[in-house]
């Protein structure tokens, strides 16, 4: 089946074509983004630390992303547990619900928060994307998280208990430390959600922007787009650090709790 | 949490049936949003072309998408199949704003591709049917949603209990029969999954057809978009999600019950 290799070789250059042309640009000593290249520069790196917008942006997004994430990680942690421990009247709709704005288009979270928060008189702040953002991260904590609690052998816990520890203590000192891989990793994902995420963000931000509103913002100006290209590249490298701590931990999680490795996150 | 869900949707619900009546809501309950985005041609517009462009993506997402998740489940050895799944959602986590941005820069009249094919000599002129229409919309759908597809179509046919294709083959079906009577029908679930995972956000997204769409590509979410923020009309805005919210929900299901003698 050799066609299928080459096809799959094809579709991973489609895959990867606009990833790989960030950093080639944000190296391009030209301010027009075309072909053919005009030589070295670190010129645009070097712009980006003079703009303090920026790095107001960037300081509102990571305080965004870190609030966020440890939102979601911890509601995540109850939901999973619940899923999958317990039993309760309506578990599978109620999951259903939780689950849903996996599938509901972001405009319409975005636009729904935004109504509900005009009606109740709120102004719009750094809480109200977080608020967004943590509806939106929720679902994604909660299926990693479900696999590593799916993952653990109920009887270490009844062990726990049989010998004397409390309902609190068996949880703490024996199911935590062995989800504790799962849990940094849904933060991390959670984390790189939110610090991707336009659209809410766009809709729910008050004064201060987070970086991909400001990021839309200067797409207007053909002379910042190289600034932009670099400043993108930067982001890819610190994802692609964070995704493969995410992916690490989540393997260590695997490994620890004895299951078979069974692909991706999601 | 559920609550944090519930509101806004119940809200967005509501007030679809008021209107707006200058700076303040009128909150008597009204049809009126509604008369207006069946009648005004311009809300129909943006409706049906958001459907046709969602409709697109979905089949040439999935088309694309297909052979990739059957080559990494049935032709990569076991121990690499890990790293074909993470190098295909890799990509995916770089910032989608980004990405679409990207695509701009790439299918441009002065772009990356036309300087590039010009410089090359293959073409004399830049192509210009690629940006600003609904060409550069599906292209640039197709590339942000291709993990969400490859991945659902891949676990299916992990599933696929590998005697079974060695059965019909020793029964005397051909590669290709075999491939259409066994393998796609046992695949089935992951690919209904697939649609509707790339059908209902598309509806939705405002950055796309934003930055490649035109004026010609533009959809509902961009409508939704300034309707709320520009034009200040929020209960019409809210009509708008609605429908399309109706119309995303009322084709998915009439997909699933197309298929459903693939899900028992």
């Amino acid at each position: 089946m050799n066609w299928l290799r080459v096809y799959a070789i094809v579709y991973l250059v489609f895959l990867y074509l606009p990833v790989l042309l960030l950093p080639v640009f944000s190296f391009n000593d030209a301010t027009v983004i075309a072909f053919p290249l005009q030589g070295f520069t670190t010129q645009w790196f070097k712009e980006l630390a003079g703009i303090s917008a920026l790095h107001g942006a960037l300081k509102n997004s990571l305080f965004i992303g870190i609030v966020s994430a440890t939102l979601s990680t911890i509601l995540g942690i109850c939901a999973a547990r619940a899923s999958t421990r317990y039993r309760f009247p309506f578990k599978a709709p109620i999951m259903g619900a939780i689950m849903l704005p996996l599938v509901l288009p972001e405009i319409i979270v975005a636009v729904s928060l935004l109504v509900v928060l005009m009606q109740l008189g709120f102004s719009l702040t750094s809480w109200t994307v977080i608020m967004g953002h943590t509806l939106i991260c929720t679902p994604f904590a909660i299926a990693i998280l479900s696999s590593s609690f799916q993952g653990l052998d109920q009887s270490l816990e009844e062990a726990a208990v049989d010998l004397g520890e409390t309902r609190w203590g068996a949880f703490s000192k024996i199911i935590l430390p062995l989800v504790t891989p799962g849990i940094v990793a849904s933060f991390l994902i959670a984390f790189t959600i939110s610090m991707d995420e336009f659209i809410i963000a766009f809709f729910l931000t008050g004064a201060d922007p987070t970086l991909p509103v400001y990021i839309w913002s200067q797409l207007r100006f053909p002379k910042r787009l190289p600034s932009v290209m670099a400043l993108g590249t930067l982001l890819i490298v610190a994802s692609l650090v964070l995704l493969s701590v995410a992916e690490y931990f989540r393997r260590r999680g695997i490994r620890r709790t004895g299951a078979k490795d069974s692909g991706g996150f999601l | 949490m559920l609550l944090l869900l519930a509101v806004p949707l119940a809200t967005i619900f509501a007030f679809s049936f008021w209107s707006q009546d200058f700076l303040s809501i009128d909150r008597t309950l009204t049809l009126k949003n509604y008369r207006e985005a069946f009648t005004d041609p311009i809300y129909r517009v943006f409706l049906l072309r958001s459907l046709w462009i969602s409709g697109v993506v979905t089949v040439v997402t999935v088309v694309l998408a297909f052979p990739i998740a059957y080559f990494v489940s049935f032709h990569v050895p076991p121990e690499r199949k890990a790293l074909w799944i993470f190098l295909i959602t890799i990509p995916f986590w770089t910032s989608y704003l980004l990405r679409a941005f990207l695509w701009k820069v790439i299918l441009g009249f002065n772009g990356v591709l036309n300087s590039g094919l010009l410089g090359l000599g293959i073409i004399d002129e830049p192509l210009t049917f690629i940006l600003y229409n609904t060409n550069a919309v599906v292209i640039t759908l197709a590339h942000a949603f291709a993990p969400f597809t490859i991945l659902p179509i891949y676990v299916a046919l992990e599933k696929i209990d590998r005697s079974l294709l060695e059965a019909s083959q020793d029964l005397g079906e051909g590669t290709a029969r075999t491939f259409f009577r066994v393998t796609l029908p046992l695949a089935m679930p992951g690919v209904v999954a697939a649609t509707l995972i790339v059908f209902i956000p598309t509806i939705g997204d405002y950055v796309t057809p934003r930055l490649v769409g035109g004026p010609d590509g533009l959809m509902i979410a961009n409508m939704i978009q300034t309707q709320f923020l520009k034009l200040n009309n929020a209960p019409m805005g809210a009509a708008l999600s609605v429908l399309a919210m109706g119309a995303v929900t009322l084709i998915s299901l009439i997909f699933l019950f197309a298929n459903r003698r693939f899900l028992k």
